[in-house]
C-alpha cells in the first residue's frame, strides 16, 4: 500500500512537472524575445557585483545601457582597467581611463574622543539611532558609530574598529557608494584616490561647542586654511574645506599645525597603523 | 447570484491583502506609482484567475482519485509558479518598460502568499470549477483594488508635508493599517 502511494505521488507529481515544463519550453520559443548578443558578453565582462555604485539596479541593467550608448563605460568604478578595456573591444570604441575611487570616512570621533549625552539601548542600526535622537554621542554631525555602513558594504572592504569607527580597507574598496548611501548623517564620501589630504570631521558647530564635543573635531580654528596657498582650503560655517581643484600638486601639508589632529594624509599603511595607536592610547 | 457573492466577497469584504494580509509583500513594493500599481494587479489577476481554475483541475481530477491530496502544496506551488514563469515571458515579450517597471516583484509572484491561499481556500471551502474561477477573479480585483488605492495615495503623499519621522516606510505602514482598518468596516457582512 505505502510503495504504491509512493508511487502514485511520484507519477501524479511527476506527470504534472513534465506537462508544465513542456508548456514553458514551447512557450519560452513562442514568446522569444531577441537580445542584442553583445548584452550577455558585456556583462559577463563586467565584475557581476551588483552593486549598484553605477546608478543602475544591477550589473544586467547596467550592461544593457552601455550596448544602448547611455552610459560610458567607465562609470562602473568596480571594473578593472583589463574588464573596462574588454568591454570597450565589444563594443568598439575606446576604453578611456577612470580614475579609481575610494570612500572615505570623514570623522574621527570614535568612544573614546566623544562626549556622550546618554545612554542608549535600541535597535543596533545607525537608521533607527539618528530617528532616535541622534544616539550616545552629543555631535549631530558625526560617525553614530553603529556600523549600517559595512553592512552595505558589498565587498567585505569595511569593518568596524574598536574605537566603534568604520575602517575601509583600501584594496577592497571600489569605490561603489552603497556606505555613503547607508549613512544617515553622510559621513562617509567617495573621493578619488588622487585625494590625500582631508579634514576628517563634519562638525559645523562654533568653535567652543565642538571643541567641547570631541577632541578630534575641526574646531574653526583656521591654522591650516592660513598655511596653504589662497583658494587652496576655506572655511565653510566652521569647518575647514579643501577645495581639490586648486589644492594641485599638495606638497605642503599643513597635517602637523593641526591642533586637533583631525587634517590627515591618507597613504593606505599609515592610516592601518594610526588607527592602532588611536585605540592603544585611548585603552 | 450565489456567484456575485464570492466575488463580492473576495474583492471587498473579506480582501486579500486588507483582511486577510496576504501579498504584503508587493502591495508596498508596487505601490508607489498607480500605473505600476494596475499593471502588477492585473498581471495578479490573471495569474489568480488561471491558477484557480487549473489547480481545481488538478485537485478534483488528480488529487482526489488517486487520494494523494496531501500534495496539494507542492502541485499548487508546481502550478502557480509555471504561471508566473509564462506571465513573465509574455510580459517581457509585450513590454519591456513595464517588464522593468515591475523589477524583482514579478518573479516574486511565485512565492506570493494570495495566490496560494486564494488556491487552498477555494479547496477549503469546496468551491465548484466555476465558483473557483470566480473566486479568483474576485481576490485578483480585490488584489488590484487595494493597490490601486495603496498607490494612489502613495502619489498624493508624495507632494504632501510628513513630519519628519513618519516619511518613508513609517507613513506607509500607517497609511496601510488606516486602509486595512476602513475594510475591517466590511467584516461579517458575507460569510461565503
Amino acid at each position: 500500500m505505502e510503495l504504491t502511494s509512493l508511487l502514485i505521488s511520484m507519477g501524479s507529481m511527476g506527470g504534472l512537472g513534465v506537462l508544465f515544463s513542456t508548456g514553458l519550453s514551447i512557450a519560452n520559443k513562442k514568446l522569444h524575445v531577441e537580445e542584442d548578443p553583445r548584452i550577455a558578453k558585456v556583462e559577463d565582462a563586467l565584475p557581476g557585483a551588483n552593486c549598484g555604485g553605477c546608478g543602475y539596479p544591477g550589473c544586467k541593467s547596467f550592461a544593457e545601457n552601455v550596448v544602448k550608448g547611455n552610459v560610458e563605460i567607465t562609470d562602473c568604478t568596480v571594473a578593472s582597467q583589463d574588464a573596462i578595456q574588454e568591454i570597450a573591444d565589444i563594443m568598439g570604441v575606446e576604453a578611456g581611463t577612470s580614475e579609481p575611487k575610494v570612500a572615505r570616512v570623514m570623522c574621527r570621533g570614535g568612544a573614546y574622543e566623544t562626549a556622550k549625552k546618554a545612554e542608549y539601548a535600541g535597535a543596533e542600526s545607525c537608521l533607527a539611532v539618528n530617528l532616535a535622537g541622534g544616539g550616545e554621542k552629543l555631535c549631530e554631525y558625526g560617525c553614530l558609530g553603529y556600523g549600517d555602513c559595512v553592512d552595505a558594504c558589498p565587498f567585505d572592504a569595511m569593518y568596524m574598529d574598536e574605537n566603534g569607527l568604520p575602517v575601509i580597507i583600501e584594496d577592497l574598496c571600489n569605490g561603489c557608494g552603497n556606505c555613503a548611501e547607508a549613512c544617515p548623517r553622510d559621513v562617509i564620501e567617495i573621493h578619488p584616490v588622487s585625494h590625500k589630504l582631508f579634514v576628517l570631521c563634519k562638525n559645523h558647530d562654533d568653535p567652543k561647542t565642538s571643541r567641547q564635543l570631541c577632541t578630534r573635531a575641526c574646531i574653526g580654528c583656521q591654522i591650516c586654511v592660513r598655511a596653504v596657498e589662497e583658494g587652496q582650503m576655506e572655511m565653510d560655517d566652521n569647518l575647514a574645506v579643501i577645495n581639490y581643484e586648486t589644492y594641485g600638486d599638495q606638497a605642503e601639508l599643513p597635517t602637523d599645525r593641526c591642533p586637533t589632529d583631525c587634517l590627515v594624509v591618507f597613504n593606505g599603511e599609515e592610516e592601518e597603523a594610526e588607527e592602532h595607536t588611536v585605540a592603544e592610547q585611548a585603552a | 447570484m450565489n456567484l456575485i457573492l464570492i466575488f463580492i466577497s473576495a474583492a471587498i469584504v473579506n480582501n486579500f491583502v486588507l483582511s486577510y494580509f496576504l501579498g504584503i509583500c508587493p502591495f508596498v513594493g508596487v505601490s508607489k506609482q498607480l500605473s505600476s500599481a494596475v499593471s502588477m494587479g492585473m498581471a495578479v489577476t490573471f495569474v489568480m484567475t488561471i491558477a484557480a481554475a487549473v489547480t481545481w483541475l488538478i485537485y478534483h481530477l488528480i488529487l482526489v482519485p488517486f487520494q494523494v491530496v496531501i500534495l496539494e502544496y507542492v502541485a499548487f506551488i508546481l502550478v502557480i509558479a509555471s504561471l508566473v514563469q509564462l506571465v513573465e515571458m509574455f510580459i517581457r515579450k509585450v513590454s519591456k518598460p513595464l517588464y522593468d517597471t515591475l523589477g524583482i516583484y514579478l518573479p516574486l509572484i511565485t512565492t506570493n502568499c494570495a495566490i496560494l491561499g486564494l488556491a487552498l481556500f477555494a479547496t477549503l471551502r469546496e468551491y465548484g470549477f466555476i465558483e473557483s474561477v470566480v473566486y479568483g477573479v474576485g481576490a485578483g480585483a480585490g488584489f488590484t483594488l487595494a493597490l490601486v488605492m495603496m498607490a494612489g495615495i502613495r502619489e498624493q503623499l508624495e507632494l504632501a508635508d510628513v513630519p519628519k519621522h513618519f516619511q518613508g516606510a513609517g507613513i506607509t505602514m500607517i497609511v496601510a493599517g488606516s486602509l486595512a482598518l476602513a475594510f475591517m468596516g466590511f467584516a461579517g457582512l458575507l460569510s461565503v
